[in-house]
C-alpha cells in the first residue's frame, strides 16, 4: 500500500504541476521516492501507462479545455501546457484525439464566444511566462 | 417517501488518522464516535456544524459485509486516488482554499472557474478526492456556451 500511495503523490504531482515545463520524469520519480528506472516501472503497474504517458495525455487533455474555451492562439496553448515545441505538441495532440489543435478546435467551439478571457487562462496555467527562446514576457493581447 | 439523504460512506484506511484529518484539517464537527461490543465496528461519522442532518461515516474496508479480498481491492483503490468521495460546499472558496492549503491540505486543483461556481480539488488523508465548491449564485451559468 505504502508503494501505491508513493504512486499517487508521484501522479497527484504530474496532474499538479502539469503545467512546468521543467517537470520532468527525475522530479516526479524524485516525489514517489524512487530511482527513475523503478519507478517508471511501479507507476506502469498502478496506473496502465508509463508516468511520460500520463503527463503527456494530462497536458493534451488541458490543451482541449483551453482550445476549446480561452480566446489563445495555439502557440500559446502549447507553451501553457508545458510542451515546448509546437512541433512535438501537433504531432503529440493528433496522436492522441485524431484531429490538430487548430481542426479540433474548429470542430468543438460554441458559438464564437470564448468562456474564459485569456489572460484569466493565463492566470490559472502559472502566469505569463517567457516563450521559450525569445526571453521577453509574452502577452495574449486579449483583454481579460 | 424518502425524506432525504442522511449518511454517506467514505472508505478511509485508518479511522484514527481519517478522524484527526476531517476535523482539525477541514474544520467538521465529530457526531458519533463509538465501539459495538468488545473489539466490534467502529461507527465514526462527521458533518458540517452548518448542515446538522447530513453526516459522512469514515468506514475502514472489511467486516463481515465485505471479504478480506475486497476489502484489500477497496483499499487499494482508495491508495491509488481514483476514487472521489462527493463535493463539500463554501461560501468562501478563495479563504477556505488558503486556509485548507495552510493546514497542509493536498490539493490537486486550485480555485477554478466553473459554468456550476467556483471549484478546487483536494484529497483526504487516504486518498479520496473531494470536490470543494463554491456554487454559482443563481445556479448554472446559461448565459455562456459551455458546449464542452
Amino acid at each position: 500500500m505504502d508503494r501505491t500511495r508513493r504512486m499517487r503523490l508521484a501522479k497527484d504531482v504530474m496532474d499538479r504541476d502539469w503545467a512546468d515545463p521543467e517537470l520532468d520524469l527525475d522530479t516526479v520519480a524524485a516525489h514517489a521516492g524512487y530511482s527513475r528506472y523503478h519507478f517508471i516501472r511501479a507507476f506502469r503497474e498502478a496506473y496502465g501507462e508509463t508516468p511520460g504517458q500520463y503527463l503527456t495525455h494530462r497536458r493534451i487533455e488541458r490543451a482541449e479545455d483551453l482550445l476549446r474555451t480561452a480566446n489563445l492562439s495555439v502557440t500559446e496553448i502549447c507553451h501553457l501546457v508545458g510542451f515546448s515545441s509546437v512541433g512535438t505538441f501537433s504531432a503529440r495532440f493528433k496522436a492522441w484525439t485524431g484531429l490538430t489543435p487548430s481542426e479540433y478546435r474548429t470542430k468543438h467551439v460554441g458559438r464564437g464566444a470564448a468562456l474564459i478571457p485569456g489572460c484569466y487562462a493565463m492566470l490559472w496555467a502559472g502566469g505569463f511566462r517567457s516563450a521559450p527562446g525569445t526571453g521577453e514576457k509574452r502577452n495574449s493581447g486579449e483583454a481579460g | 417517501m424518502i425524506k432525504g439523504l442522511a449518511i454517506s460512506t467514505v472508505w478511509v484506511l485508518d479511522q484514527d488518522r481519517a478522524k484527526e484529518f476531517y476535523t482539525e484539517k477541514l474544520g467538521l464537527e465529530v457526531r458519533t464516535d463509538m465501539t459495538m461490543g468488545e473489539g466490534g465496528m467502529r461507527w465514526l461519522t462527521v458533518g458540517s456544524p452548518n448542515q446538522p442532518d447530513v453526516e459522512l461515516t469514515l468506514m475502514v474496508p472489511g467486516g463481515p459485509a465485505m471479504d478480506p479480498e475486497s476489502a484489500e481491492m477497496v483499499r487499494k483503490l482508495v491508495t491509488k486516488g481514483v476514487l472521489g468521495a462527493g463535493v463539500l460546499t463554501t461560501d468562501d472558496i478563495q479563504g477556505d482554499y488558503k486556509k485548507l492549503k495552510d493546514r497542509g491540505v493536498e490539493f490537486l486543483q486550485e480555485p477554478q472557474e466553473r459554468p456550476y461556481g467556483t471549484e478546487a480539488l483536494f484529497r483526504d488523508d487516504s486518498g479520496n478526492w473531494f470536490s470543494f465548491t463554491q456554487p454559482r449564485e443563481g445556479g448554472l451559468d446559461m448565459d455562456q456556451d459551455w458546449s464542452c
